[in-house]
């Protein structure tokens, strides 16, 4: 019974977050991982490009929330999503057509991209701050627990209960499909394997008759629907707070390159292991632990490794230790 | 005139020039043969060919078509296969994908009746279909290679150093593959440094030394010509 109870804390403080969390990481990182791939460069602005896609949706919800639209018990932001999608999308290519191309003409460095990015990563923030404003949002409506904690404790007969968010649920779900969506594409249509084609090789790809343009835009089309999907579902999980889009590059990017820089399998496996060594790290294993033990063993301290304010140094030591360790990541991928 | 003639050729990288009036000519169902010393410029003039350099002068005429000023992604809709000397499969992808690859210009519906074609002229490619080309022997992937270009259904197939850092038992293999393609009709350039062997299955040859014509024969006659042999073939 103890054990069970311990299990049963630890899924729900740990596993079930973790797993949410890993969903929208896995989002992220995927999408930089594909433009790794296809433009080869490090993306530093796809996370203010999540931000924005999120920033759309947001309004287009509050729009809709005032119209009186709702899909009940669904939060309304899902039926606002696709148009968040669509100007990510708009706002990846108006980027493209605008500043990288030109890079992209001059066959520039990809420190140069890199840094480029970093640029538009300011800008496409500052539109934020002017649209929306620095506060933090929230945006979240409909039923917000799937199962409660009173509910499961109940239903498991355990002391302990296993709350899952209506948002962790989606969050899982959404995730889900649009994997599953993108290896379909991927793998199977001639737009996915000309796509995996040039990230293979580029001028191999020219040989075979394979429009580069044509791929860039649609590596856009696809980083930018990821990025505004996992920021949606990230703000829909916690709040939408502008300035955390800065700080989740850390673990997207941790993500990204332990699972093998351009290689979508390696950026899914990355994310889940940052999250969950992140979530794991943080959480306070005294009541656990309680549980193991005889009574009066208990610890006396919250037996937690990190503060969660230093969440991001777990992703910073992934990071190092595997450029040490392994710098190609789990599934060999490009090296910067 | 010629199926591909590209004549007089002159040009380089930028700066110097290193082809100074080249001339190669190809005809419809034969082998022909660039060879000569190290250096000699051979593979810069298959890339003059293919548009890969900027010719100061001279022309390339496929087919009867000047194609001087297309780049090479758009000879190859001009019927222009290329095989180039490194990196010449997708790695990551399986077989029957990079054979999809050469096959992505074309908008018939023949295209897995050429990719049949090519599993009974390279049968080991329709054993290891579902296998990642980078996974494959260096001969295997040659085949992969040639296979690629012949998706196109090109006219003209280029071949640059098919045998690079093959054994010489493949080397006979390859060489056979490339003269039942040239049966069926489709011109093939080919560069080569075992000169000897490749020589052997050409019917045009061309030896080309610091980026000029030097001989030009057939294969046979070369390969008879004592200046020939001594010079550039071991005696």
């Amino acid at each position: 019974m103890e054990i069970l109870n311990a299990l049963a804390l630890f899924t729900n403080f740990v596993v079930v977050p973790a797993t949410a969390y890993g969903a929208q990481l896995a989002l992220g990182a995927l999408g930089v991982t594909l433009i790794f791939g296809i433009l080869r460069f490090a993306n530093f602005a796809h996370g203010e490009l999540m931000s924005f896609g999120t920033m759309i949706t947001i309004l287009v919800t509050w729009f809709l929330q005032n119209m009186g639209v709702s899909i009940d018990p669904f939060p309304t932001a899902l039926l606002a999503l696709p148009i968040g999608v669509l100007a990510a999308i708009s706002m990846a290519l108006v980027m493209d057509r605008m500043v990288f191309r030109f890079y992209r003409k001059q066959r520039s460095n990809p420190i140069v991209f890199a840094i480029v990015s970093v640029g538009v990563m300011f800008l496409i923030a500052g539109i934020i701050r002017i649209v929306i404003g620095p506060a933090d949002q929230s945006f979240a409506d409909g039923e917000r627990f799937i199962i409660g904690a009173i509910d499961s404790r109940r239903a498991l007969g355990l002391d302990e209960g296993i709350a899952i968010k209506q948002s962790q649920l989606i969050t899982v779900v959404v995730t889900a499909i649009v994997v599953a969506w993108l290896f379909w594409f991927l793998q199977k249509t001639r737009s996915g394997k000309a796509m995996r084609a040039y990230s293979d090789d580029e001028d191999l790809a020219l040989l075979s008759g394979i429009n580069p343009e044509r791929v860039v835009m649609i590596c856009w089309i696809i980083a930018a629907a990821l990025a505004a999907i996992a920021g949606t579902l990230y703000g829909l999980d916690k709040t939408y707070k502008p300035f955390i889009f800065l700080q989740i590059l850390l673990p997207i990017f941790a993500a990204t390159i332990l699972g093998g820089i351009g290689q979508p399998v390696g950026a899914i496996l990355g994310a889940f292991i940052v999250a969950f060594s992140e979530v794991t790290v943080t959480y306070a294993f005294k009541k656990f632990l309680t549980y193991l033990g005889p009574t009066d063993w208990a610890p006396d301290g919250l037996v937690q490794l990190l503060s969660t304010d230093y969440k991001f140094a777990v992703s910073f030591i992934i990071l190092v230790a595997v450029l040490l360790i392994r710098p190609t990541g789990i599934i060999r991928g490009k090296v910067i | 005139m010629s199926f591909l003639s590209a004549t007089g050729m002159t040009g380089g990288y930028g700066g110097s020039d290193i082809l100074h009036d080249c001339t190669i000519t190809v005809e419809k169902g034969e082998i022909a043969v660039v060879v000569g010393p190290n250096g000699a410029g051979k593979s810069t003039a298959m890339k003059a060919v293919f548009g890969m350099l900027n010719l100061r002068e001279g022309s390339v005429v496929l087919d009867g078509k000047d194609i001087t000023n297309l780049a090479p992604q758009e000879r190859v809709p001009e019927g222009m296969g290329f095989v180039p000397q490194n990196r010449n499969v997708f790695v990551s992808m399986t077989v029957e994908e990079n054979l999809d690859m050469g096959a992505f210009i074309r908008k018939d519906d023949k295209i897995e009746e050429t990719k049949q074609q090519i599993f009974d002229l390279f049968p080991i490619l329709g054993e290891k279909r579902n296998q990642p080309a980078g996974e494959l022997s260096g001969g295997q992937r040659q085949q992969v290679a040639v296979g690629r270009a012949l998706m196109t259904q090109p006219k003209l197939l280029m071949l640059d150093e098919p045998t690079a850092g093959v054994s010489p038992i493949v080397m006979d293999e390859l060489f056979d593959k490339i003269v039942e393609v040239a049966r069926t009709g489709v011109a093939i350039l080919m560069v080569e440094q075992n000169a000897r062997q490749a020589l052997e299955i050409a019917d045009h040859g061309f030896v080309l030394v610091q980026g000029r014509n030097r001989f030009t024969d057939t294969g046979e006659a070369l390969l008879a010509n004592e200046e020939v042999r001594r010079s550039f073939l071991g005696g």
